[in-house]
């Protein structure tokens, strides 16, 4: 049937008019700055989060990125779906050369192991 | 299935549906058959697709094209449609509430758990009992099982109705209905989507 064929054309389709495209290439292991649309009070405002991406998850408008980072001596971890329209801004602080698509085994390493080497190349924001 | 987000930035799980066009193939009325519905028909076809039976009710009503589904639906008023006119999405508007009716994925012949939500015995321990149902009824008074008791059996594969799904978006251009959950039955099914169906008195 041509209906079924399509389907998957036509669901790209409506995804894609709400895709950013301006997004910077993320990759696991990158040190990020996310900033966050949150609404106090009547009144939104831009919260900074700021840590490594251990996880990159689905894809297309579904795309999530997993983001820790290490506050007062607890890990923090917190999920961005990163084609919503919460999420203000995306920065890429530094490139990490890391050779697994998942980086949980940083969950059970405190201090100097947590670090992840830079890579070569310049981050290109 | 995929999502899309609200204006204010939350993810709405949505179905995407092609939906229509569809063509009045038959009206019916209470004088002529007792009571009031039109007869829809969707999907351009070919001819093999079609018994002569099929083509012959179509020609009759001068519809050119060939549409391999026909579905009744009830309306108050037929004296408002035309053979061969057609029903478009535009009869929906974003923020609206539909039915959507469809088949069900078919399950096969399936146990207690999955069909009627029994739990489960213990997995070990020297358990023999998995998924096993446990009693289903006394002893020698009755001696027999009442009817109507919860057993394995076929699921799925039966015509559900799933109510109150409000429309997202309506694109006209290419006949697509963006509904807010998930629609009955498999991908590439055949769906009939009404509007909302008000029970009880409230006005």
């Amino acid at each position: 049937m041509n209906v079924r064929i399509n389907a998957e054309e036509i669901i790209r389709s409506i995804e894609a008019a709400q895709m950013k495209s301006d997004l910077p290439e993320i990759r696991v292991g990158d040190q990020v700055r996310v900033g966050v649309r949150i609404q106090e009070g009547g009144k939104e405002r831009v919260q900074a989060f700021e840590g490594t991406v251990i996880a990159m998850r689905h894809s297309g408008i579904n795309r999530t990125i997993t983001v820790r980072k290490v506050f007062q001596g607890i890990g923090v971890e917190r999920v961005f779906l990163i084609h919503s329209p919460r999420i203000e801004s995306i920065q890429v602080l530094r490139r990490g050369k890391v050779r697994r698509a998942k980086l949980f085994y940083l969950r059970d390493q405190v201090g100097k192991a947590t670090r992840i080497k830079a890579k070569a190349e310049s981050p290109d924001s | 299935m995929t999502q899309i987000f609200s204006p204010e930035g939350l993810a709405i799980p949505v179905t995407v549906v092609q939906a229509g066009p569809c063509t009045v193939t038959q009206i019916k009325t209470q004088a002529t058959d007792g009571y009031n519905a039109i007869q829809l028909g969707y999907l351009p076809t070919t001819e093999k697709h079609l018994t002569r039976a099929q083509r012959g009710h179509l020609s009759k009503a001068g519809v050119t094209e060939l549409l391999r589904h026909l579905r009744e639906f009830r309306v108050d008023q037929p004296e408002a449609y035309q053979l061969g006119q057609k029903i478009t999405v535009e009869m929906f508007s974003p923020g609206q509430l539909v039915d959507v009716a469809g088949t069900s994925i078919g399950r096969g012949f399936a146990g207690y758990q999955k069909r009627h939500h029994f739990g489960r015995g213990p997995m070990s321990h020297g358990s023999k009992n998995h998924r096993r149902p446990g009693s289903i009824g006394a002893g020698t008074t009755p001696g027999r099982v009442f009817p109507g008791m919860r057993m394995a059996g076929r699921l799925g594969g039966g015509r559900v109705t799933t109510r109150k799904l409000q429309v997202v978006q309506v694109d006209p251009e290419r006949d697509l209905l963006v509904i807010k959950g998930c629609v009955p039955g498999v991908e590439g099914g055949l769906l009939e989507i009404t509007p909302a169906k008000q029970v009880g008195n409230k006005r």
